[in-house]
């Protein structure tokens, strides 16, 4: 159970070899790979800067990583996330999870995004043509959030 | 204590970061609020809209009835945009 709070890119491939390697009781990989878009709320987007907050990041990654831990049998998660300047087309974030069987794959993987883009402290501003401009928090995410309330 | 701002928390009150000591009696989040925001104009827009505000004391989060005491670290920032 791995979580690295990084500003260099990440190798998928490498990453998932790394967490499979020598584990015969692994029958599915899901993965989730988060990119830089070029438009947000139909403006051009030319580059985005993610900010952190050290320390607590890592704390309420490895908090999430937990939870999904304990609600699925897993045999491995890995959880990326980039933070400085990032243009469209980058990557931003990976979570891959690994397990016996697919469905606790694919549905840790989509826990763990969804609970990530809700509690992580990061925050990102955009580079349009009018300057800066701070995302702000969406409902959707907090719905998608909440529908894996306690089970 | 030392308080922490995120994002545009950390520009509209033009600091990262600041070590602090509230008057004696500052016993909650709420409380260190009401008196950062006399410190000055930056403070007042920073905390206009405390719905807008998360807030974190020793890394977890939290909200404005939170008890806190003078080696906290208590940080401000917006909803969080990760992902």
């Amino acid at each position: 159970m791995t979580v690295r709070v990084q500003r260099e890119d990440f190798d998928v491939g490498a990453e998932i070899a790394e967490l499979t390697r020598g584990n015969p009781r692994i029958g599915g990989v899901a993965s989730f790979i988060g990119l830089v878009r070029d438009i947000a709320d139909g403006t051009g987007v030319s580059a985005m800067t993610l900010e952190h907050y050290p320390g607590m990041t890592e704390k309420q990654l490895a908090t999430i990583v937990a939870e999904a831990k304990r609600r699925w049998p897993l045999e491995g998660c890995l959880v990326i996330h980039r933070y400085g300047r990032l243009e469209p087309t980058e990557q931003i974030v990976l979570v891959v999870t690994t397990s016996s069987h697919r469905q606790a794959a694919l549905e840790s993987c989509a826990f763990l995004i969804d609970w990530l883009k809700t509690r992580a402290p990061f925050w990102k501003v955009e580079d349009t043509a009018d300057g800066a401009r701070w995302v702000a928090a969406r409902q959707s995410d907090d719905d998608a959030a909440a529908k894996w309330a306690k089970k | 204590m030392k308080l922490l701002y995120f994002a545009w928390l950390r520009q509209k009150v033009g600091l990262p970061e600041e070590t602090v000591t509230p008057p004696a009696g500052t016993a909650t989040v709420g409380a260190l609020i009401d008196w950062l925001k006399t410190r000055g104009p930056g403070y007042q827009t920073a905390f206009a809209d405390l719905d807008i505000v998360r807030i974190a004391v020793n890394q977890e989060y939290t909200d404005r009835d939170a008890a806190i005491t003078a080696g906290d670290e208590i940080a401000f920032f917006p909803p969080v945009t990760g992902g």
